[in-house]
């Protein structure tokens, strides 16, 4: 696929980082407002999905390395399992952090209506950050696959 | 040293081959050698901790794991009356189909061990295994409604890619997009039934939702949906068509695994049946439905199987006919519904089929798998004389065929003899239909036995070697399971058949969980 | 006439049957592959909104305390199975696409009726 208009790359370099920038805000709030790993991530995506159809296909595969993506897919997926077993000292997926208070990351847990602090809610934000990083290479994955078209396996 | 983790085995079981999946991809990029321990390391754990957890609840009854409480069986919070987080429940059948399909999964992972290096994306062909396994123990061990479509998906989307293994071959894409298709329609309608119960009831939970149960005609239009998904998914008749397509491309270890999991399928169907719904329903009607389904199925495949020429879509009819044997003793247990009885000895011969189905066609697809790695080839009437060169796979094929035509001393002997006799007190034409069914499929084997093993020495197959010991190993581990059942059924069927049998029927003791 | 008893109040679920009628029609009788991929799609969207309109409680805010102007909140639990469903939906696409794709690849069609080297 040959690369677009001039045009069309430059917005694109504007708004990518925007783009970007709003799929992490997004991950990072999971805990707070709509959304979470997953829409995040899946915003952060579309971005590399807007790299692609703009570059075309040259320049993505310098941009975009597919096995360092997969690499950083199961290291998302390790650590969003990691967390649920660290919470095996009473039961799995407990929310440790917010519970015992032993160590003081994001173990404030306000009940009922309260501003929104992002230093709340225990493993919840952890748990956001590590599937966001997973879908997020996932989809870049997915992108990827589908826009270069697939190798022939043996 | 194990008393403090028991309580969480619920939980591990599914939780470490989940770990297993990821981390194997990781060990790959270090060395196959590392990767293959590690899986090894993995599926060997689970492996035990499925057979601790399997003799603590037949001597200790159900277990319950609360994920994310302050303790793991507090099923639901205070202040609440009904369960909000996601509980797994294990009683008897489910780690009865548990230890099934562990030691299946185990069995293809030491199978698939030396084929698998010829074939490119080994990395992820293991990590899809583990994926596969993980969804089949979470559809089984699950007590969440909702959770049980999440499993179902996870093992569908893991089975279609498998399917899809062979990307050298162009019909296994073809195959592998009819499984997901499938597949995926058959998960929706579950989710479609899953949201009819929460508008009704605001529950997810199976316990919760079979004491609220007011059998109202949503609830009915639920149980249709969910029969027909769980049908479909099972590979009964008329919806049969993906079972050979897909068992046909599949790699034959792939084929081997796949066949649990369409086991699973009848698990979560049984499930429903007795313990969702138990009594409530008109047992009467929908154990003959049932048991229609399954003669339908017994009928087709049988005849299917008689004019095939593709050695994995034979066993693929074969198989779609032995989920028709299941279906047949699970509706006429259905039908009696009693812990007495032709009903019960059903219901019983039912699970012990189910335990003889998943050995026996994994035998077969594994024979399938190892003349396919011997000689490049899957069509009956290219194959000729590999007695000569493959004799232990040859004899592994012929306990492979004696037990799935129901001959003794196999096992599948064992668990027909009481399916007929259960079905012949329920209706004596069903039971003659099945042992006429049986001796066809007898002589569908015996035809691909000299088609493939006899007969003359063609000259292109006089340098085939014996396939490696770690692939004879699998096959023998199977084929000494079914022996050994076949010698000593009554053991089984007093010991672990019966209590997991005793789980369906006495559904109280799951209902009263919450 | 009020107006939970009007038509008006029923539009999400006549919406719903529309949507897995209409995905059902083109799961059964259309030929392109991609189109039996919209189809199943359809069937989800329809499931999906399904769930969402019995999460619907009137005069209920979205479950987000953060500067909530009460606390009259609609239970969470149908949003998160959407949610989790959407997710689902999402893989199983791009796995049936990318088996579209292999099939352009193998047989150079994507229509059904000329796929179909597996049969009898």
């Amino acid at each position: 696929m040959i690369p677009m208009s001039k045009i069309v790359r430059t917005i694109t370099n504007i708004l990518y980082v925007f783009i970007i920038g709003f799929g992490f805000y997004v991950i990072i709030h999971g805990h707070l407002t709509p959304g979470g790993g997953f829409q995040g991530g899946a915003v952060v995506a579309s971005a590399f999905a807007l790299l692609a159809v703009a570059y075309g296909r040259k320049k993505i595969v310098s941009m975009l390395n597919k096995e360092h993506l997969s690499v950083a897919e199961i290291s998302g997926l390790l650590a969003f399992i990691c967390l649920a077993f660290l919470g095996l000292g009473t039961v799995f997926f407990f929310n440790f952090l917010a519970v015992g208070r032993s160590i003081p990351v994001f173990s404030n847990t306000p009940a009922g209506i309260n501003p929104g602090d992002l230093n709340t809610a225990g493993i919840l934000p952890l748990m956001n950050i590590a599937v966001g990083v997973e879908v997020l290479s996932a989809l870049g994955v997915v992108i990827l696959t589908m826009f270069l078209g697939f190798k022939e396996g043996k | 040293m194990f008393e403090n983790l028991v309580p969480h085995l619920p939980i591990l079981i599914i939780a470490i081959p989940l770990f297993g999946a990821f981390a194997s991809y990781l060990f790959s990029k270090v060395s196959d050698k590392a990767r293959d321990v590690f899986a090894f390391i993995v599926l060997g754990v689970t492996e035990f901790l499925v057979l601790v957890l399997g003799k603590d609840i037949y001597t200790n009854g159900l277990r319950v794991y609360t994920l994310g409480a302050t303790s793991a069986e507090l099923t639901a919070p205070t202040g609440y009356i009904m369960p909000v987080r996601i509980i797994l429940e294990v009683d008897a059948l489910s780690i009865f189909m548990g230890i099934i399909t562990v030691t299946v999964a185990f069995i293809v992972f030491i199978f698939s061990l030396k084929p698998m290096k010829e074939y490119s994306g080994t990395d992820k062909y293991y990590t899809l295994m583990f994926l596969l396994l993980v969804g089949m123990l979470g559809i089984e061990f699950t007590g969440d409604l909702f959770n049980l479509f999440v499993f179902l998906e996870i093992a569908s989307i893991a089975g279609a890619a498998l399917v899809a293994f062979f990307t050298h071959r162009d019909e296994s894409a073809e195959a592998a997009f009819k499984y997901v298709v499938i597949c995926s329609l058959g998960a929706l309608l579950v989710l479609f039934a899953v949201a009819l119960f929460y508008g009704q009831y605001d529950a997810l939970n199976i316990a919760y939702l079979a004491n609220v149960m007011k059998y109202s005609l949503l609830d009915k239009i639920a149980f249709c949906v969910l029969l027909c998904a769980f049908a479909m998914k099972a590979g009964s008749a008329p919806m049969h068509m993906w079972k050979p397509d897909a068992y046909g491309e599949a790699p034959g270890p792939v084929a081997a695994i796949l066949v649990t999991a369409s086991l699973v399928s009848m698990y979560a169907l049984l499930r429903v049946c007795f313990t969702l719904y138990g009594r409530g329903l008109n047992t009467e009607v929908i154990g003959w439905i049932i048991t229609v389904l399954g003669l339908l199925s017994i009928f087709i495949g049988v005849t299917m199987a008689l004019i095939q020429n593709n050695f994995g879509r034979l066993i693929g009819y074969t198989a779609v006919a032995e989920v028709g044997f299941i279906l047949l003793a699970a509706g006429v247990g259905f039908a009696g519904f009693s812990s007495t009885g032709f009903g019960f000895t059903a219901l019983q011969a039912g699970l012990f089929h189910i335990l003889n189905d998943a050995l026996d066609l994994g035998l077969l697809f594994l024979v399938s798998g190892a003349v396919l790695h011997a000689t490049g080839k899957r069509n009956l009437n290219e194959l000729s004389g590999l007695a000569r060169n493959m004799k232990y796979t040859c004899i592994f094929f012929i306990v492979g065929l004696c037990a799935v035509a129901g001959l003794p001393p196999m096992n599948g002997f064992a668990s027909k003899l009481m399916i007929y006799e259960s079905v012949y007190q329920f209706n004596p034409v069903f039971s003659i239909i099945a042992i006429l069914a049986s001796i066809f499929m007898l002589a569908v084997f015996v035809k691909v036995f000299y088609s493939v093993f006899l007969g003359p020495e063609l000259k292109e197959f006089s340098s085939v070697k014996e396939v490696p010991a770690s692939m004879l190993l699998a096959m023998g581990a199977l084929a000494v399971l079914i022996i050994v059942i076949g010698l000593c059924p009554d053991i089984f069927v007093n010991n672990v058949i019966n209590p997991a049998a005793r789980a369906l029927i006495d559904y109280g003791i799951y209902r009263g969980v919450v | 006439m009020t107006l939970e008893s009007s038509a008006i109040f029923n539009l999400p679920f006549i919406t719903v049957v529309l949507l897995i009628i209409i995905g059902m029609y083109a799961l059964m009788f259309k030929r392109n592959l991609i189109k039996i991929v919209i189809g199943l799609t359809l069937i989800e969207s329809g499931v999906n909104l399904f769930l969402i309109a019995l999460g619907y409680r009137k005069g209920c805010y979205a479950p987000i305390y953060t500067n909530a102007p009460t606390t009259a909140m609609v239970f969470p639990t149908p949003q998160a199975l959407t949610l989790t469903s959407i997710v689902i939906g999402l893989a199983v696409t791009a796995l049936m696409l990318s088996f579209a794709v292999l099939i352009y690849k193998k047989y150079g069609t994507i229509n059904a009726e000329k796929t179909r080297r597996l049969k009898g």
